[in-house]
């Protein structure tokens, strides 16, 4: 954000003890999707139907975005965004709904040869890829991939040989770097420190760092003196210099998993899969939960376990 | 006290894990998950085994019946996964959708990658796990349409592609044994081309041959893959998997 929506978010917020005004990155999914143009490319963290930043999904799927390059360890982000057509460029190591293998909506439009441009890496050469964008290398050098498919479906990959003595000829894993990130954790401030409190960070904060405009969302905003409440310092994997904004969303990994706040929704999976079956049920499942703000969306998942 | 031809695959998965020590064990399949745990009681105590999250976990979980609370030992989150799998110290058995003469397998897509006719998993980490570390690969359903002249898709690395590679860059590459619900196979061939190494009890070399869509070096004798002794019988079926998912898995 520049200075002028920081100020006025400053301004908004609760008036400060000391002269001093902290900066305050509090924002809402629609501001965040708003600084999206088409074209562009979105990192999203999370991996699989895990911890995914799906209420910022949702609103990509609400926005006219599109021709987008997506970089991820692909869940129902990938699924949803191919579906809708949403997505130009596929970068990823796999994409899989965990409980369910394969998502069928990506394996739909893969099957229809309908991603126009589809780069698949092993996992942990995107890892790499997003590595060296964070560190503003050209490359990081590798043995995965080497006489595998890998180089035939990344037409851009070049190999690189070592300048030692050893003088091994490696894959040099290009930077990914990423126009905006997207990732949702447990906790964070309205500053952007960030927190999982979950087994895995995954490659959040790669994500974070490969990315010229990065979005936090979250379960709770706490304040920072709360932050080592729930979690040890090492939980603590993303600071406030990683960070452009943050969004209070609870439930906005629904309906991956995000522990210890909540597990995945199987039953939600279940019926969201089953939406790949034909046009009809896809349709039914869009209108149902993809063509309402965030806000019913959530009420309507609170009315669903109520009822 | 019969075993079942799951529980002999498992034992030869098993088995397959000897000598390997101290390091971390990756398995994908029923079957596998029983012969990594199998090792580890029986005579493999230093392999590293996880839950399937995060944690390395020094009990052996069962696949099946009641769990015991995990003895973690251990972080492992994905990332320590890599650097570990880029490090060599791990053993992992994949399954394979299609896999050729020289071990190159295929789990990603059938048909052409641009379009194919059956996306499957996709790459996931099979290139790297292969030029890396220790590969095993499991088939329960061994046919001629898994056991392929050539692969669609190359997902993981084997020994003809390796060795174009030259021996610089291949030099971790090392496939081990591939088990089906038929037999066991490995590469000790002049050319690394893939050998039938047992073949289980009531399977016929014959029938192995037909199921199979390329010519594999058959030795004069090929010994049937041994049964479990009746201590690792017990562990299975008490300790590792007391509903018999494993069973479900393999077609006899």
């Amino acid at each position: 954000m520049g200075a002028p929506r920081a100020a006025r978010r400053a301004a908004r917020s609760e008036p400060q003890a000391s002269e001093v005004i902290e900066m305050d990155k509090r924002c809402t999914e629609t501001e965040a999707v708003a600084e999206l143009c088409s074209g562009m490319t979105i990192g999203i963290g999370g991996w699989g139907s895990r911890r995914k930043p799906m209420s910022l999904v949702r609103e990509i799927l609400r926005s006219p975005l599109r021709d987008l390059t997506v970089v991820s360890y692909g869940g129902p982000d990938v699924g949803l965004l191919c579906k809708a057509g949403k997505i130009r460029r596929l970068i990823y190591g796999f994409v899989s709904l965990d409980s369910i293998p394969l998502e069928p909506h990506f394996r739909a439009a893969r099957q229809a040869g309908a991603i126009p441009e589809v780069r698949e890496l092993d996992e942990g050469m995107l890892q790499w890829g997003l590595y060296a964008a964070a560190l503003r290398l050209p490359f990081l050098p590798t043995r995965a991939g080497l006489g595998t498919s890998v180089m035939d479906i990344n037409p851009e990959l070049r190999t690189v040989r070592s300048p030692y003595a050893d003088g091994e000829e490696l894959v040099a894993m290009p930077a990914l770097p990423l126009d905006v990130a997207f990732v949702h954790m447990n906790r964070a401030d309205a500053r952007g420190n960030a927190q999982f409190l979950g087994p895995d960070p995954y490659f959040d904060d790669l994500f974070c760092m490969a990315a010229k405009r990065r979005f936090v969302s979250c379960e709770k905003i706490v304040e920072t003196k709360d932050l080592l409440a729930e979690g040890s310092v090492h939980t603590l994997r993303i600071n406030r210099s990683m960070v452009d904004g943050v969004i209070e969303a609870p439930g906005g990994a629904h309906f991956t998993e995000c522990p210890p706040d909540y597990g995945r929704d199987e039953a939600f999976q279940r019926e969201y899969a089953a939406s790949a079956k034909d046009e009809e049920s896809w349709a039914r499942f869009r209108a149902e939960w993809l063509g309402v703000p965030e806000s019913e969306y959530q009420a309507k998942l609170r009315a669903r376990r109520a009822g | 006290m019969d075993a079942t031809r799951a529980e002999i695959c498992a034992t030869a998965v098993a088995d397959g894990f000897r000598g390997d020590g101290e390091i971390l064990v990756s398995c994908f399949g029923i079957v596998p998950s029983v012969g990594a745990r199998l090792a580890k009681l029986c005579f493999e105590p230093d392999l590293l085994l996880t839950d399937g999250i995060a944690s390395l976990v020094e009990n052996v979980l069962p696949v099946s019946g009641e769990t015991p609370a995990a003895v973690v030992e251990g972080w492992l989150p994905f990332r320590s996964v890599f650097d570990l799998v880029w490090g060599g110290r791990r053993h992992v058995m994949m399954v394979a959708s299609q896999i050729d003469r020289f071990g190159n397998q295929n789990f990603a897509c059938i048909g052409s990658h641009a379009k194919p006719t059956a996306q499957l998993l996709g790459m996931r980490g099979a290139p790297g796990n292969t030029i890396s570390h220790r590969t095993s690969y499991w088939v329960p359903n061994h046919s001629p349409q898994v056991f392929v002249p050539r692969v669609d898709v190359v997902s993981g690395l084997g020994y003809d592609r390796a060795g174009a590679l030259g021996r610089q860059s291949a030099r971790f590459h090392d496939l081990r044994r591939v088990i089906s619900n038929l037999g066991v196979f490995d590469f000790a061939t002049p050319d690394h081309g893939m050998r039938l190494a047992s073949v289980h009890p009531g399977v016929s070399v014959e029938q192995v041959v037909k199921q199979t869509g390329f010519e594999l070096a058959i030795p004069k004798n090929v010994p049937e893959t041994r049964l479990p002794s009746r201590a690792e019988l017990a562990s299975i079926r008490e300790r590792i998997d007391p509903e018999g998912l494993l069973n479900k898995e393999v077609r006899a």
